[in-house]
């Protein structure tokens, strides 16, 4: 892997001198960072930038078209999606890795000033701020559920501070959100322009209550409103039906793509949507997509200790509700890893929220720091859990018919088992 | 049981409400551990908002947002069947906003709310969020040193004199005077998650207890002591408080160093 490299184009040469010398900074600190072999280079080197030049996210964002890319599940994939739709008219700037706070925004960006477009995945929490700064051309809410709640305290205050920035956008600012998450439907209602997306939320357990007036939601297979107040699923302008793109006025765009499940066929529709508003065609758009085979190496098979590993990403109950569906696709063994780092979320309470009796009659390796939660856990849902403590000796124990088994991991168990691949 | 039928009637409440941090995995268990002591259950599982039936053994309450304990607490009041259960002496586990639920006040969002009044007890906003791993120790004869758990709340509770508390702190915050939890009559109150009755089924033994008397000893399901101590270790060494990316970053760092050094 060489060196932090920064294309020194227009857009940097435009920069004030503190934002270039803040650039300059967090280049050196990258560059120290990837030589000591500590890290990968692509978050300190941001946070010492912004440090030098607290404005510089603003500053880098200037004359550029910017989407923003939130939600709870699917921004990595999304994100990756949209680039690869906008790339066939122009460069486009994003932050692929799914490194998604400020520093590592400013570092997407600054990386390649030629680019006039840029697709940026942003964590909820700090989405506003990043749209206060950016002034966003488009702002994608995928959906919003229950997820590291000990840093995000309370679903619905994620929810209001979207509404907060939706509420404050300029009137060129296009949100394109999910009509069928009574969550984003409420934060993106006051926004000036939207375009409904009715992607699905299969996962419907923070959304009982009614996030406007918290009374009771009525639900049947499509649709929802409110039993006590306005808020109602609106009329969607785009929609994902089994395998297909539909649009209002009738066209219908078959998907065919290589990743796997549900979700990402939402993820699909979202990303053809955006990209539509942007002037790019579902059929410009769709070989681009249904092409992607893994991304930030999710979906992507692995071999370790003699077997092929393909990497999941699950992290919460609503991303394992989708997961469970692409488990079904194969039997025998399953591996499941659990970690409980700041990435992850410190509190494994909701792995109580994951219906586990699904994988009742499969074996499940459990890796992880906090294997011992995941096996209590399965132990009462009745599945026959193995705790790892030598990945390949038990993997080694597997009946040699086993040559491939899909791998369910939360965000930093799915960084150690990759780099445990690339041993 | 209490009505006379053979089986335990345990009633999970509105956990599609009070279940946001994963407590709806008490019923699981407490089932199971009934099942192991060779009780025959009957489990109800209440939607919000479904009449509660008055003829439980055991209600189960988790936490939740403030404005799904709000909701709850309205329709638990229009609804009577807790009360009524509890004043015939049913056995109650109340985590987080359900043990403020059943105080006399709560905070939720800017206002303070009337609670069920069940508990000698008055929430309060504390001055930060409580977010960490919980260890106590009981203060009645749990017959466990320790009880382990995550803490995820915004208020404290005040006990009165009609209420003990559950137990002391060792790690975090609980009820934010040194204490967790509360006790009166057959109600068990807690800050903990986890949820509480997996990583402590000795809580379990203690619900099932005030409803049927004397139980005999019986092993932990399989992996829980596992859990058990490697929480317990870890709320000790204060390794799962919060931190920032940064100091996680730093952490991560140091691992790898550490690795590198030991020479892979």
């Amino acid at each position: 892997m060489g060196l932090y490299r920064v294309d020194v184009g227009v857009a940097e040469g435009r920069l004030p001198l503190r934002a270039r010398a803040a650039v300059d900074a967090g280049r050196m600190v990258n560059l120290l960072s990837r030589g000591l072999r500590l890290g990968d280079g692509t978050t300190i080197g941001g946070v010492a930038a912004l440090t030098v030049e607290p404005a510089l996210l603003a500053q880098v964002a200037v004359g550029r078209s910017v989407v923003l890319v939130t939600g709870t599940n699917g921004k990595t994939t999304t994100t990756r999606m949209l680039t690869a739709a906008l790339s066939s008219e122009q460069r486009v700037a994003s932050n692929s890795s799914g490194a998604n706070l400020p520093p590592s925004l400013v570092v997407a960006l600054a990386a390649d000033s030629s680019a006039r477009a840029a697709v940026l995945e942003v964590d909820e929490g700090h989405v506003r701020a990043v749209s206060r700064a950016v002034a966003p051309t488009m702002i994608l809410l995928l959906n919003l559920s229950r997820d590291q709640l000990d840093r995000t305290s309370e679903v619905r205050q994620v929810a209001s501070d979207w509404r907060d920035m939706a509420a404050e956008l300029s009137e060129g600012c296009l949100v394109v959100a999910n009509a069928d998450d009574p969550m984003t439907t409420w934060a993106a209602s006051g926004a000036p322009r939207k375009l409904w997306v009715a992607v699905g939320q299969p996962w419907t357990l923070d959304t009982v209550l009614c996030p406007a007036c918290n009374e009771l939601l009525e639900r049947t297979e499509t649709d929802w409103w409110c039993t006590s107040c306005p808020l109602r699923r609106p009329a969607p302008d785009v929609a994902l039906d089994g395998d297909r793109m539909v649009v209002a006025d009738g066209t219908e765009t078959p998907l065919d793509l290589l990743l796997p499940g549900r979700a990402n066929r939402a993820n699909a529709v979202v990303a053809l949507a955006a990209a539509r508003s942007l002037g790019i065609t579902p059929e410009a758009a769709l070989p681009r997509i249904d092409g992607l085979s893994s991304v930030s190496g999710r979906y992507q098979t692995v071999p370790v200790a003699g077997r092929r590993l393909r990497l999941l990403l699950a992290k919460n109950p609503a991303g394992w509700r989708e997961t469970l569906d692409i488990l079904d696709d194969s039997l025998g063994p399953v591996l499941i890893g659990v970690n409980a780092r700041a990435a992850d979320g410190r509190d494994t309470s909701w792995l109580w929220d994951v219906p586990f009796e699904r994988l009742r009659g499969r074996q499940v390796l459990a890796v992880g720091d906090r294997r011992a939660d995941l096996a209590v856990r399965l132990q009462h849902a009745g599945v026959a859990v193995t705790m790892v403590e030598d990945l390949v000796a038990d993997l080694a124990r597997l009946p040699s018919s086993v040559t491939t088994l899909d791998c369910a991991l939360t965000y930093t168990a799915f960084q150690d088992m990759r780099r445990h691949a690339q041993r | 049981m209490r009505n006379g039928d053979s089986a335990l009637m345990v009633v999970a409440v509105y956990p599609a409400v009070l279940g946001t941090y994963g407590d709806s995995g008490n019923a699981t268990v407490l089932v199971a551990r009934a099942r192991q002591h060779g009780l025959t259950v009957d489990l109800r599982v209440i939607e919000p908002y479904a009449p509660v039936p008055a003829s439980g053994d055991i209600y189960l309450l988790g936490g939740s947002d403030d404005a799904g304990q709000a909701g709850a607490v309205d329709a638990l009041r229009q609804d009577g069947g807790l009360r009524r259960g509890v004043e015939g002496g049913a056995a109650v586990l109340a985590v987080c906003a359900g043990f403020q639920l059943l105080g006399r006040c709560f905070p939720a969002g800017s206002r303070t709310v009337s609670g069920l009044g069940l508990l000698d007890a008055d929430s309060y906003r504390l001055p930060t969020r409580a977010v960490g791993e919980l260890l106590t120790r009981p203060v009645t004869d749990l017959g466990v040193a320790e009880l382990t758990g995550y803490e995820n709340h915004a208020s404290g509770t005040v006990l009165g004199p009609e209420a003990v508390p559950l137990a002391t702190i060792e790690q975090g915050i609980g009820n934010g005077d040194g204490t967790d939890g509360a006790r009166q009559g057959g109600i068990t109150a807690t800050y903990l998650h986890g949820p509480a009755l997996a990583r402590n089924i000795s809580l379990a033994d203690h619900l099932l207890e005030h409803v049927v008397g004397p139980l005999g000893a019986l092993p932990s399901p399989p992996y829980a002591e596992r859990l058990r101590t490697e929480r317990v270790q870890a709320a000790r060494a204060g390794a799962d408080r919060p931190r920032g990316p940064v100091q996680e970053l730093f952490e991560q760092l140091s691992r790898r160093t550490r690795r590198s050094l030991a020479g892979r």
